[in-house]
């Protein structure tokens, strides 16, 4: 099978890959590259753990072809962290236990730290809505919500 | 009182909430899941799943997709050389790979595993299977009638009255007294007909292992389950082969919610990889987890409550029938054990039917069978509550079981929390908040037993003092972090001084699956018990070093001290300093405790919920959401609010939108979470958790299971809000748009 | 499977015109779920998002160009076009989730020709017209002609969309676009109504356009209700009668999304709703 070639950024990388024409973004993340901390709960756009940004848009890895990512960035939830210092979001959503199983979280961070960039100050209801394709099914989503609201407060408090 | 049991005490560590140790790596997307291992020389697997709901499979040819370029290995039943003797197993094996017939939409038909996915979902496409459609039967009732088709003939029990279809497989019974006589006292009597539709557990990882099995018997399985013991026996006594031979290791979860205490595809990887010669790693699809990993059952249910206008109730029944799926053994006697449970009754009796259909194989769900037992019987009482005028909360504190209480399904019920989160939810300010238009407030209790079970713990005292746990059950919500909370409090030394892990099927005996909120409990239990071993080996060392008798050390702080001024006078030795000198004084130090533990400590739970229905569309809201449940001690409060907060939005899933759909043809009609509807981030309001704490009396810190009565009460809590906002009692689950119209329109 | 990604609407239509079983791809959120499910295995997908004039949204002759490639997150991020058409741009924004926002298109909404699509009785009620590329030049085509049946279209051959045009938007005038679904979120439309009316200056409807979703094979532009409406101010008499002719232009199957009755029951109700947003609207209230 023929395969093509890719040149795209990757949390500030540049990296080339070659991968099969119906390979999504996701299969290759976790499949050729080994970035598998983004996961794949459906494989159909409905669960949001895949949630990585291109060019500063939040977006469903497994709904993207992996050719598509030429000359564009993606970051995923590998890069969130600055070498051992956590971002302010991880570190929330620790100290308040904003995750049980864990396998949401990449997708669920990825997705807040999106929306605390455009909107420093959403209201519960935004956070809400803004995270309604990112399933949760351990917690109720609670302390998911407070964890992120209370991380824009302190973000706008540092500012 | 002997030392085990539960002692009163003033605790420096238990209680608290500090972050979790695997904390970090869950926020960076380092911790492995089950679909996260590779191997080298890896193949992807791939299943076949038939597209009928019955169907007997003529022939299978896969000769085309075993001449595929990069299919390595092709299987079918055939290739099952090993047929168990156990009935249960032999049920394992068919659902994992259908023998003579495919029995519902989904069923494994064959395998194959090649180089990539691509080619392995080819090579899927090139088996040619030659199927006799079957009749069909998916609902629980018609299942039942004597001309069903037939799922399975001859496995129908003893008990079983006549007059069904073999499909009754199993019939149960409990209770006391005489529930007629009771009726003839009541002032008001009730009898309602309810359903309930299977709902699937909806853990976000969809299941995945990584195999390997050589041809001398000998395999590895890197696989996310709720118990990777269970997988190791399972797996073993499938396939005839020695379980000490196969060696299994338990990836992070994503979930499981009792979905994943069944083995469903392990033993297809291992046979994939023993053919092909190659490691091999089979991951479903959603779509696979809805159609072939068990939801819970769907129900057909019977009610009758008799109730004096004092709120007393005089006599009580309830028939339970409970989908099974495709094979026998449902949960229904679970049912028939907890619907009743919270209250003291004289005159109680209930039955569970386990019926056969042509459905995946019906798997626990949280508080398996629990949620579809209360839900009726809340339901009743409410409606009691109404046409007598009684404050349900009263009423319900009324005929509660307390210390002494001869439950429903035949214990004496010691120290239980029932009445405190009765009390608790009466002086709740939700309580007497208004309502606005459209709007109502429901309230039901839940009961759920709590399970104990094989357990062993290994505690290792390094060399340089720290302290390393081995435990065997799988973390899905924090349990690493009240271990070692919970060994640190034991031993007088400070949290990050313990690390806790998950040790592989090799390193420690039996434990059971992480089920039936068994692992704080028990777990927790055999970590206690394993440090006391510990402190008495490192008693016995400092002993050794004074020259003195171990019974004159104590131990407190980290340290052993003299017990006393007769003991003799020496500075007390820590941890560290008896550690460094173990090779001295007799080796390496180690705990452990092995044990089948008892006395779980039953759990009960009040929910309060406030909801509004749209009286145009039928569309309900949750506007506001209380749970008062008690946990006996919780160890780590943030998890304990996060169970109580998560199973009660799995209950309002289950009470509004999620249904299993099946169409005439018996086939799924929503595998994906577009259609199979869990409550999404913006459907939801804050949900405020109650702790409360009564002690267990079966534990030395008083800890009871939390993890799953928060289910129970929702189903009913929300049917009573919305059914006193809407003027009309609605008996069908789940409460979804149409169906609330229809009933509001008396159509 | 061949992946091309083509930077002239030129070179796209030669791509689609050699190869019939090609497929557009957009913002994917349609065809690559039906890739994964295995319901289509097209020869080549063609990417038209590095196509510059597709990417974009420009003013156009008093009203609105845009570009087929633009994910429907950038419409509600053009504040303008926000104020001109929120009946569409609301719509757009129903769309799945952020996620899904973040690339899907309202000309895919269109192409992909599903009953429930909720972009597509926004824009028939806003008047919108399609820009159609292919072998023999482009031409226009208003929106309620593009699907014909549930998955099917009018264009043929080697045709694509390049842009979908939104009128200026009429004087006095309001659109608005509601559904009903189960969650209040990520489910696809049991029943959708859009409506632009506008209003003379003693608030008499003086024209009225109302399109249903989800509630018949296609699209259904429900002229005999939107007749309802005309010469009222809207009040409850003339939305109980919207509502009964929107509940009768309707004609709903039972399916696991909603009963028969359940479809029309709704649409009227919805229809009733939406029609006060867009009055509203229409008169500068909201
Ligand atoms: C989780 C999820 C939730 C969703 N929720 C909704 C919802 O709430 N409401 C809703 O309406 N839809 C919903 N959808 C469906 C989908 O997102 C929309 O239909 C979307 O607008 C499709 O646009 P796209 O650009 O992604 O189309 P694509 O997937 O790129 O294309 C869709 C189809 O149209 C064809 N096509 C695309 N562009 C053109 C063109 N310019 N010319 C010719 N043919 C073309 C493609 O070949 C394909 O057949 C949802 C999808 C998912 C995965
Ligand atoms: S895996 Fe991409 S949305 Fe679920
Ligand atoms: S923490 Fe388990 S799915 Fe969110």
């Amino acid at each position: 099978m023929s395969q093509i070639h890719v040149i795209t950024t990757i949390n500030g990388d540049e990296t080339e890959f070659l991968c099969e024409a119906q390979e999504t973004l996701l299969d290759v993340l976790r499949d050729h590259l080994d970035l598998t901390g983004s996961k794949e709960g459906c494989g159909t756009g409905d669960c949001g753990a895949c949630s990585v940004i291109v060019d500063g848009r939040l977006v469903c890895a497994c709904l993207m072809l992996a050719g598509e990512a030429e000359g564009r960035s993606v970051e995923t939830i590998e890069g969130m962290a600055d070498g051992d210092d956590l971002h302010p979001l991880q570190q929330k959503f620790l100290e308040m236990a904003a995750l049980q199983c864990g396998v949401c979280t990449p997708g669920i961070l990825v997705a807040t730290k999106n929306l605390l960039e455009r909107n420093p100050n959403p209201t519960e209801e935004e956070v809400r809505y803004w995270l309604a394709g990112n399933l949760c099914r351990c917690t109720g989503y609670d302390k998911i919500i407070r964890a992120v609201m209370d991380t824009a407060a302190d973000m706008r408090g540092a500012a | 009182m002997p030392k085990d049991e539960y002692q009163s005490r003033d605790f420096r560590i238990v209680g608290t909430r500090p972050v979790r140790p695997d904390g970090i790596d869950k926020v960076t997307g380092k911790a492995r899941y089950g679909a996260d291992m590779t191997a080298p020389g890896m193949l992807w697997g791939a299943i076949l799943r038939s597209p009928h709901a019955h169907a007997r499979i003529k022939s299978i040819d896969t000769s085309a997709a075993e001449a595929m370029k990069g299919v390595k290995a092709v299987i079918t039943r055939a290739d099952f050389t090993y047929q168990p003797e156990s009935a249960s197993l032999a049920d394992v094996l068919d659902n994992c790979m259908a023998g003579e017939k495919a029995r519902y939409d989904g069923h494994a038909v064959a395998a194959v595993a090649a180089t990539s996915k691509s080619i392995a979902r080819a090579a899927l496409k090139a088996i040619k299977v030659d199927y006799g459609v079957l009749p069909h039967v998916t609902d629980v009732d018609e299942a039942m009638k004597p001309d069903a088709p037939v799922i399975e003939a001859g496995r129908v029990q003893e008990n079983v009255p006549e007059g069904y279809s073999e499909n009754v497989t199993g019939r149960s019974q409990y209770g006391h007294g005489d529930p007629e006589a009771g009726f003839e006292k009541a002032d008001l009597v009730i009898e309602r007909h309810f359903t309930t539709a299977a709902t699937h557990q909806g853990y976000i990882e969809p299941n995945a292992c990584l195999a390997q099995l050589g041809a001398d018997g000998q395999g590895e399985i890197w696989v996310c389950t709720q118990g990777h013991y269970m997988v190791r026996n399972t797996c073993a006594g499938v396939l005839g082969l020695d379980a000490g031979m196969l060696r299994v290791t338990a990836s992070e979860i994503g979930g499981g919610f009792g979905g994943k205490t069944h083995v469903w595809m392990e033993p297809t990887a291992l046979v994939l990889s023993r053919k092909a010669g190659k490691p091999v790693k089979l991951v479903l699809s959603r779509d696979e987890v809805f159609r072939a990993t068990g939801p819970t059952a769907s129900s057909s249910i019977d009610v009758k409550i008799g109730m004096k206008k004092d709120g007393s109730i005089t006599g009580a029944t309830a028939t339970y029938r409970l989908q099974a799926g495709a094979y026998p053994g449902s949960i229904a006697f679970l049912s028939a054990m907890c619907g009743f449970a919270p209250y003291d009754l004289k005159h109680v009796r209930t039955e569970g039917y386990e019926v056969m259909t042509n459905r995946p194989k019906a798997a626990a769900y949280r508080a398996p069978g629990a949620p579809m037992a209360a839900y009726p019987v809340e339901s009743v009482i409410d409606e009691l509550c109404q046409k007598l005028d009684l404050d349900p909360l009263e009423t319900r504190l009324k005929n509660a079981a307390r210390e002494g209480t001869k439950a429903s399904y035949g214990p004496t019920y010691p120290a239980i929390g029932l009445e405190a989160t009765l009390k608790a939810a009466q002086s709740h300010p939700h309580w007497i908040a208004p309502l606005g238009e459209n709007q109502g407030r429901g309230v039901a209790c839940g009961f759920w037993f709590n399970f104990g079970g094989d357990t062993c713990v290994s505690l290792m005292v390094n060399p340089d003092g720290t302290v390393s746990l081995s435990e065997g059950n799988p973390d899905i919500g924090g349990s690493r972090a009240s271990m070692s909370m919970m060994a640190a409090e034991e031993l007088g030394v400070d949290l990050d001084q313990v690390r806790t892990v998950i040790a592989d099927t090799a390193s420690l005996g039996q434990n059971e699956v992480t089920d039936g909120s068994r692992v704080t409990f028990a777990v927790g239990l055999a970590t206690i018990k394993a440090a006391r071993h510990a402190i008495q080996i490192m008693k016995e060392r400092a002993a050794m070093t004074w020259g003195i008798d171990p019974e004159a050390v104590d131990w407190r702080d980290g340290a052993a001290h003299p017990a006393g001024p007769n003991a003799g006078k020496f500075p007390p030795m820590t941890i560290k300093e008896i550690a460094a000198i173990a090779s001295n004084t007799g080796g390496p130090i180690a705990g452990h405790h092995e044990v089948t533990a008892e006395g779980a400590g039953v759990s009960f739970a009040t929910h309060m919920v406030d909801t509004e229905t749209d009286p145009e569309t039928g569309q309900v809201k949750v506007l506001r959401y209380t749970v008062f449940q008690d946990a006996g001690k919780a160890v780590h409060p943030d998890y304990v609010e996060g169970q109580f907060q998560g199973g009660a939005a799995q209950g309002i899933g289950w009470a509004i939108n999620e249904e299993y759909i099946y169409g005439e043809d018996g086939r799924l009609q929503n595998p994906g979470f577009l259609d199979y509807r869990i409550p999404v981030a913006s459907d939801l309001p804050m949900i405020e958790p109650v702790i409360l704490e009564i002690p267990n009396p079966g534990h030395p810190y008083g800890v009871r299971g939390v993890g799953e009565t928060s289910i129970v009460p929702p189903l009913a809590a929300i049917a009573n809000a919305v059914s006193r906002s809407s003027n009309v009692r609605l008996t069908s689950l789940p409460m979804s748009p149409p169906k609330v119209l229809a009933a509001m329109k008396g159509t | 499977m061949r992946f091309q990604s083509p930077e002239s609407v030129d070179e796209a239509v030669a791509l689609l015109a050699a190869d019939p079983e090609a497929r557009v791809l957009a913002g994917g959120t349609d065809l690559l779920v039906r890739l994964r499910m295995g319901d289509v295995a097209p020869s080549a997908v063609i990417d038209i998002k590095r196509i510059t004039e597709m990417t974009t949204i420009a003013q156009d002759d008093g009203g609105w160009r845009i570009g087929a490639a633009v994910p429907s997150a950038e419409m509600n991020e053009t504040a303008a076009l926000v104020t001109d058409w929120p009946g569409v741009t609301e719509a757009a924004d129903l769309i799945g989730s952020t996620q899904i926002q973040g690339r899907a298109t309202v000309a895919g909404n269109l192409c992909n020709a599903s009953p429930a699509a909720d972009s597509v009785p926004a824009m028939v009620a806003a008047g919108a017209v399609a820009r159609v590329a292919g072998p023999n030049g482009s031409r226009d085509v208003p929106v309620e002609d593009i699907p014909t049946g549930p998955g099917q279209t009018s264009l043929a051959q080697g045709e694509l969309v390049t842009s979908i045009f939104l009128p200026a938007k009429p004087e006095n005038s309001g659109s608005a676009y509601l559904r009903f679904i189960p969650r209040t979120e990520m489910d696809i439309a049991v029943v959708g109504v859009g409506i632009t009316l506008t209003l003379d200056s003693a608030g008499a409807v003086t024209a009225a356009k109302i399109a249903l979703g989800a509630v018949g094979p296609k699209v259904i532009v429900a002229g005999d209700a939107a007749k309802t409406l005309i010469g009222t101010t809207g009040d409850d008499p003339a939305l109980d009668a919207l509502a009964a002719a929107c509940s009768a232009a309707a004609t709903p199957i039972d399916d696991k999304r909603g009963t028969a009755e359940f479809r029309r029951d709704v649409t009227g109700v919805i229809a009733k709703r939406t029609a006060r947003i867009a009055l509203a609207r229409a008169k500068g209230e909201a």
